[in-house]
């Protein structure tokens, strides 16, 4: 909508550049780790011990500006990454080539790929929903360009948060108005998704992530979400009935310590479900570390499991990555760009180990974790992060959640000044 | 804004409100947020506040009862006060985005309740943005008629996606539609008359109406009379465009 791109306007004028929260995804198998920095996409190779050098002949070379989502597809073979430069790029997770280029006529917020990699989806932030054709793209074929076609929206709303339910039968779509739409997700979803299964309504703030608990007992999935209302929720995506709700921020203790909290201070800003989705990390964006949470699959109930803090820096996760393979969680903070500093693009990442019903998780030092000093010299862009360049991000992550997830509220005193670049407006001036 | 009693907004004669003291813009910008609150989802919808008479108190909203007609963008209230007698059994609800024009449909309301005992009792009004908040106020397939006369047109091409019928908004449409539930529209322009009739029929989950089960419709007149909207078209010697769908389970489930 003109709304986000005067949003952006308005906030470039004020010399306050709207920063991208860092990003993080992990290969299925742990082959393989990525993180998104502003428009640097950075992987490193778990397997060969060494950063991944991409390759990309498909269309304009890698991202322009922030990217704003990324993630691999279930069965490991596709990777995706979209963001403000109005491109989502598909590549190959064997030869990090580019395998296609998807134009977007706006700015991607959420990104999806289809339980059998067949298709890949993306939100603009007109709150369309898309869907591109991949089938085939694997290796070192190219696809090229690929013309996206619409599949379903939500009026004027901007979608954090797209998942498709791991049987693939549905695709899921949550928005800043607090609503979670299920859609079967057709043979042929290139002629638009217009059957809708459910919509799951309970949340009071904007929905920010989705993620599924994967049970034997429930082929299609147990939904988590978390949002903007400090809770997590747990729902039964066929008939959109909410079967729990977990208050995270109250749980975990936050709210007692921050007497006056900002409006929306201890938002959920991302969760992840962990070993067959039994235990689900939840970040939070007051929370240095993250609160572990674990779900009854025949109770259908969540509870607070654990607290997991970051002890020795001000490390508040932006995106959280599980590896089923080895059981830990990836999380990663940073920021685009400090404004007013010349700091450089700043992520810095972390790991939790013994991510276990029974065992105490283990937050794990910089050598201990996979791939160790070589690997957070290349997504972190640097072994070590300076301090007052980590503080000054950590400041700048808690504005970026902020300003991504909230809608903006115009001070009512410049209003005329604002008009004046109206276009009816232009004409009497 | 002046201060005017609410007695002198209505006409002493006929008891009810004077349109005069609700004047309002025809257009509304639905993105600003005005604030107005929507139920967290349908069963969170006070249905006592709206029809006092038929649920007494908050607890009775058993769910047996649930509203079946909405008028979209229902103006001035035309259409359902036709519909409220027509189908006196039928709980319905109009959605107007513009606050005085709701006030002045739920004015409209009280004082034909209180002229006509007993009846009335089953239509009401809501101040909300049914382009976003559909599926707050209505449960799946749970509305039988869905009205949507002399809509916004949105003439210039980039707006058109702010159109009341679009093919994205017909999915909820259909969504809160029961099987073999009918959508009315209407306008006096003939552009947005084709583009309404183009979006349904290309939708899978709506056919059209025959000529037959037009005729057989007794709503079906009322949707160029019965509005004030509509009255003015006739009076100016205007020409009306409607399409009137059905919604339908779609044959093949797996396309």
């Amino acid at each position: 909508m003109e709304e986000a791109e005067a949003e952006a306007e308005v906030e470039s004028n004020r010399d306050n550049v709207e920063v991208a929260p860092a990003l993080i995804a992990v290969h299925p198998e742990q082959i393989s780790v990525a993180v998104a920095v502003g428009p640097d996409l950075r992987v490193f190779d778990l397997l060969a011990g060494s950063a991944a050098s991409l390759v990309d002949e498909c269309g304009a070379p890698f991202h322009k500006d922030p990217i704003r989502a990324i993630r691999f597809g279930s069965r490991g073979k596709l990777f995706v990454s979209a963001g403000d430069d109005k491109t989502v790029k598909i590549w190959s997770t064997e030869s990090w080539r580019c395998v296609c280029t998807v134009s977007s006529e706006k700015r991607v917020s959420a990104v999806a790929i289809s339980e059998d990699g067949c298709h890949v989806c993306f939100a603009d932030k007109f709150g369309v929903v898309w869907v591109v054709d991949v089938a085939g793209s694997h290796g070192h074929v190219t696809l090229g360009d690929r013309k996206p076609t619409p599949l379903l929206s939500h009026y004027c709303s901007i979608i954090p948060s797209l998942e498709f339910s791991p049987d693939g039968r549905f695709i899921l779509s949550a928005d800043r108005d607090s609503k979670i739409r299920v859609t079967n997700f057709p043979k042929k979803p290139l002629n638009g998704a217009h059957e809708i299964q459910s919509f799951c309504l309970g949340h009071t703030e904007f929905v920010s992530c989705l993620a599924f608990v994967h049970a034997r007992e429930c082929p299609q999935g147990l939904l988590v979400s978390g949002s903007g209302d400090s809770t997590v929720r747990l729902w039964d995506i066929s008939s959109g009935a909410l079967l729990d709700t977990c208050e995270v921020a109250a749980k975990a203790g936050l709210l007692e310590s921050n007497g006056e909290a900002e409006e929306h201070g201890h938002a959920v800003t991302d969760l992840c479900t962990t070993i067959s989705g039994l235990l689900i990390a939840v970040a939070i964006q007051s929370l240095q570390g993250i609160v572990l949470l674990s779900c009854d699959v025949s109770a259908q109930t969540l509870s607070v499991s654990k607290v997991v803090s970051i002890a020795g820096e001000a490390f508040v996760p932006t995106c959280l990555g599980f590896s089923p393979a080895e059981g830990k969680l990836w999380m990663v903070t940073g920021v685009s760009s400090l404004p007013a500093c010349n700091y450089p693009p700043l992520a810095r990442v972390r790991v939790i180990s013994a991510i276990d019903a029974e065992q105490e998780p283990v937050v794990l030092g910089d050598d201990e974790i996979p791939g160790g000093e070589k690997l957070l010299e290349t997504l972190q862009g640097s072994a070590s992060v300076d301090e007052s360049a980590f503080l000054a991000a950590a400041e700048a992550v808690k504005t970026a959640m902020r300003n991504l997830l909230i809608k903006k509220q115009y001070p009512a005193d410049n209003r005329e000044s604002r008009k004046k670049t109206r276009n009816d407006r232009k004409l009497k001036m | 804004m002046p201060e005017t009693e609410v007695k002198a907004t209505i006409s002493k004669s006929t008891g009810l409100p004077r349109k005069r003291f609700y004047r309002a813009r025809a257009h509304s910008n639905p993105l600003s947020d005005s604030h107005f609150p929507v139920p967290i989802s349908p069963s969170q919808f006070d249905y006592s506040l709206h029809y006092p008479q038929i649920f007494p108190s908050s607890d009775q909203a058993d769910g047996s009862r649930k509203i079946q007609f909405a008028d979209i963008g229902c103006g001035f209230g035309g259409l359902l006060i036709s519909l409220s007698t027509l189908f006196p059994e039928t709980l319905m609800i109009g959605m107007e985005l513009r606050d005085k024009v709701t006030e002045y449909v739920k004015e409209r309301i009280l004082s034909l309740r209180v002229a006509n005992p007993g009846q009335y009792q089953n239509v009401s009004v809501v101040r909300t943005n049914s382009m976003k908040y559909i599926p707050n106020y209505f449960e799946k397939a749970q509305l039988t008629k869905m009205f949507f006369l002399f809509p916004d047109p949105h003439f210039k091409e980039k707006n058109h996606r702010r159109r009341v019928i679009s093919p994205f908004l017909l999915d909820e449409y259909a969504y809160v539609l029961k099987a073999g539930g009918i959508i009315y529209t209407i306008t006096d322009v003939e552009e947005l008359g084709d583009w309404m009739k183009s979006c349904l029929e290309n939708h899978p989950m709506f056919e059209a109406l025959t000529e037959k089960e037009l005729e057989a419709d007794p709503v079906v007149k009322l949707l160029s009379s019965a509005t004030e909207e509509g009255q003015k078209v006739a009076r100016n010697g205007g020409q009306t465009f409607q399409a009137v769908f059905r919604r339908i389970v779609p044959s093949d489930k797996t396309s």
